[in-house]
């Protein structure tokens, strides 16, 4: 504690990554220039086709999705009100839950090394060099897409000709068979997805590294703390809040995992790779039964939101923790 | 607050030069992550510049084996069937030209849209005056709550019923108008500007249509890149959407075809020449688009954490 004691934070300021908090902050200038006369057919004049857009493609359809879950629908006819049959049938189906357990195992691979480089890379961006062309070099897997880097990690994986395997050999190991294997599938495909993404959350959180002040860790060294104790002492704890909303936000996009699945596995081995979102897309569109596929997108939906919920009061603990 | 105005690379404190052991093993663990980010690129050149029959041969080779282009002919449908196949690839033929124009053309009508629709509800969410705003803006921003693919299937079932069903605008329309977070990024810009600044231009003279247009827009050329960049990066690179909604070539984009010409396996097994040649061009107007604005771009990651 010393540490962190020696030089009072300046309580770190958390408004970047409010800022990209889903949080509405009602009220805070209502007082000052909301109501009242002033600008209203303007603003409606301004506000219309965002307005257009928010109702039609993303408020009707989330009300239309929760109405088709309650329906049989295969798009040729009109929807079918059948209560909650889709329901009962997903508690039943023994592959919705194993499409469920095999994305939550997606997503803590996925996560738990996703999180783990991330920080160390934002770290070492931030105590070792501030250089930006490290920084956009870091960035250039996110320039991908998800296809790209799927195809392109299926062939440097390939069990007889893939860089991966050839070097494996070469060390005088057996080839692993890393997409084609049931045990090997998902984390591998976590890996990928890690390849992508970890730069971008990188910087997310090297933005909120920016925030702790520099001379806190300047005070540290005077103390003689060294590097790796200014890293418990001061880095993680300051950085707490920060890092629980990159965490939520990136746990939240890979639980909707499709594109590297669809392009490298196809959901095999024997289902070993059945995401849900896979299993939703082959409800709707292998087999057309829109009604089924809408259930299970509601079961995600709920899914998230809880975890949404988790964040918020991950976010509040993080805030009071510092003040 | 040394940390945050080191913008630029110029930051190395004098008293730290003496090379520790951690330092060493610190660069090192970094030098082999950019190792691992960057290795892939080469292998995609390497590869798309490789002939099939050489690669089985020499799978470890560090440069191209027997240098050829024909991966890049076969992506670009220059190859004859029968020169493709007795290349290794499929012979099924592919239109990149065309793929890459739809994804253009998507790409494009989505940034600019999405861009100018949702800086125009921002301004009037930051800087106009008018009843149940706040309320408005809350509901915007708890659409960034809806996960997307809780809305493709109602929304693809709105597409085919509007009749745009493998059609570019269709594959564009669900987010040309607005997205929520781009709404919320423009407004936190707009909220920042000095209301000095509009004062002024009032004073002489100009509507606030005007001012919008003319002063504040222009004022926010900075986010206005970033966020149009970004925003073109992942139209680019979307894939499930553009999956869903498009049939064949009149509307097939880049990252489905490119997963097309994954699946077209040929029988002696895959055409990884072509599939990488393929893959850069994919990727490379990304790489290039991101090559112009790279320094700005990670700048305002790096310092406003914008997810």
């Amino acid at each position: 504690m010393t540490v962190a004691s020696s030089s009072p934070p300046s309580r770190l300021s958390p408004r970047d990554v409010e800022g990209t908090a889903s949080k509405p902050k009602p009220g805070r200038k209502r007082e000052r220039d909301g109501g009242g006369r002033g600008d209203g057919a303007l603003a409606a004049l301004f506000i219309a086709p965002a307005m257009l857009g928010f109702l039609v493609f993303l408020l009707w359809p989330t009300l239309r999705g929760i109405y088709l879950s309650f329906t049989r629908y295969n798009l040729l006819t009109p929807p079918e009100w059948v209560g909650l049959d889709n329901y009962t049938r997903m508690v039943n189906d023994p592959i919705f839950w194993d499409s469920m357990k095999v994305t939550v195992e997606y997503v803590f691979i996925n996560i738990g090394l996703q999180t783990v480089s991330a920080l160390a890379i934002a770290v070492l961006l931030q105590r070792l060099t501030q250089s930006a062309v490290l920084r956009g070099i870091v960035l250039t897997p996110y320039l991908m897409s998800n296809v790209v880097a799927g195809i392109v990690w299926l062939w440097m994986l390939d069990t007889q000709l893939g860089i991966g395997n050839e070097i494996i050999a070469g060390l005088g190991f057996d080839r692993i068979p890393f997409l084609a294997d049931e045990t090997w599938a998902i984390p591998t495909i976590a890996l990928i997805n890690v390849w992508r993404h970890v730069g971008y959350t990188a910087l997310l959180l090297f933005a909120g590294l920016q925030a702790i002040p520099g001379d806190m860790y300047e005070a540290a060294k005077v103390d003689g703390a060294s590097e790796w104790r200014m890293f418990w002492r001061i880095t993680m704890p300051l950085l707490r809040p920060v890092l629980a909303v990159v965490l939520i936000m990136t746990v939240i996009g890979s639980f909707q995992v499709f594109d590297t699945v669809a392009v490298t596995t196809n959901g095999g081995p024997a289902n070993a790779t059945n995401v849900l979102q896979f299993y939703i897309y082959g409800s709707a569109f292998g087999r057309f039964q829109f009604g089924y596929a809408s259930a299970m997108s509601v079961a995600l939906l709920v899914v998230l939101s809880a975890i949404t919920i988790l964040q918020y009061r991950l976010t509040r603990a993080g805030q009071t923790d510092l003040g | 607050m040394t940390a945050v105005t080191a913008t630029t690379t110029k930051v190395r404190p004098a008293p730290r030069r003496k090379l520790s052991l951690g330092k060493v093993v610190a660069w090192t663990v970094m030098g082999a992550m950019v190792l691992i980010t960057l290795l892939p690129f080469y292998w995609i050149l390497r590869t798309a510049l490789s002939s099939n029959t050489a690669l089985a041969a020499h799978p470890g080779d560090l440069l191209p084996v027997d240098l050829t282009t024909g991966g890049f002919e076969r992506a670009l449908g220059l190859q004859s069937t029968k020169e493709a196949i007795a290349e290794g690839g499929s012979g099924g033929g592919l239109k990149f030209w065309r793929y890459l124009v739809n994804s253009v053309i998507v790409s494009t009508l989505i940034t600019v849209f999405q861009i100018l629709f949702s800086a125009m509800a921002a301004y009037a969410f930051a800087r106009l005056r008018w009843r149940g705003r706040d309320k408005v803006f809350g509901l915007f921003l708890a659409g960034l709550m809806v996960p997307t693919i809780f809305t493709l299937l109602p929304n693809f079932v709105l597409i085919k019923e509007l009749g745009l069903v493998d059609t570019l605008l269709g594959i564009s329309l669900p987010t040309m108008f607005m997205t929520p977070f781009a709404v919320f990024f423009m407004r936190q810009f707009f909220m920042n500007v000095p209301r000095e600044v509009e004062e002024a231009a009032l004073l002489d003279g100009a509507g606030k249509i005007r001012i919008f247009f003319r002063v504040m827009l222009p004022m926010a050329s900075s986010p206005v890149l970033t966020l149009g960049v970004l925003t073109y990066i992942t139209s680019w690179n979307d894939y499930f959407w553009p999956l869903m909604v498009s049939y064949s070539d009149s509307s097939r984009v880049l990252t489905v075809a490119l997963a097309i010409f994954r699946a077209q396996t040929p029988q002696t097994g895959y055409d990884w020449s072509g599939l990488m040649a393929a893959t850069l061009i994919a990727a490379l107007p990304m790489l290039v688009l991101f090559g112009f604005f790279a320094r700005r771009i990670v700048s305002t990651i790096s310092f406003t954490g914008i997810k």
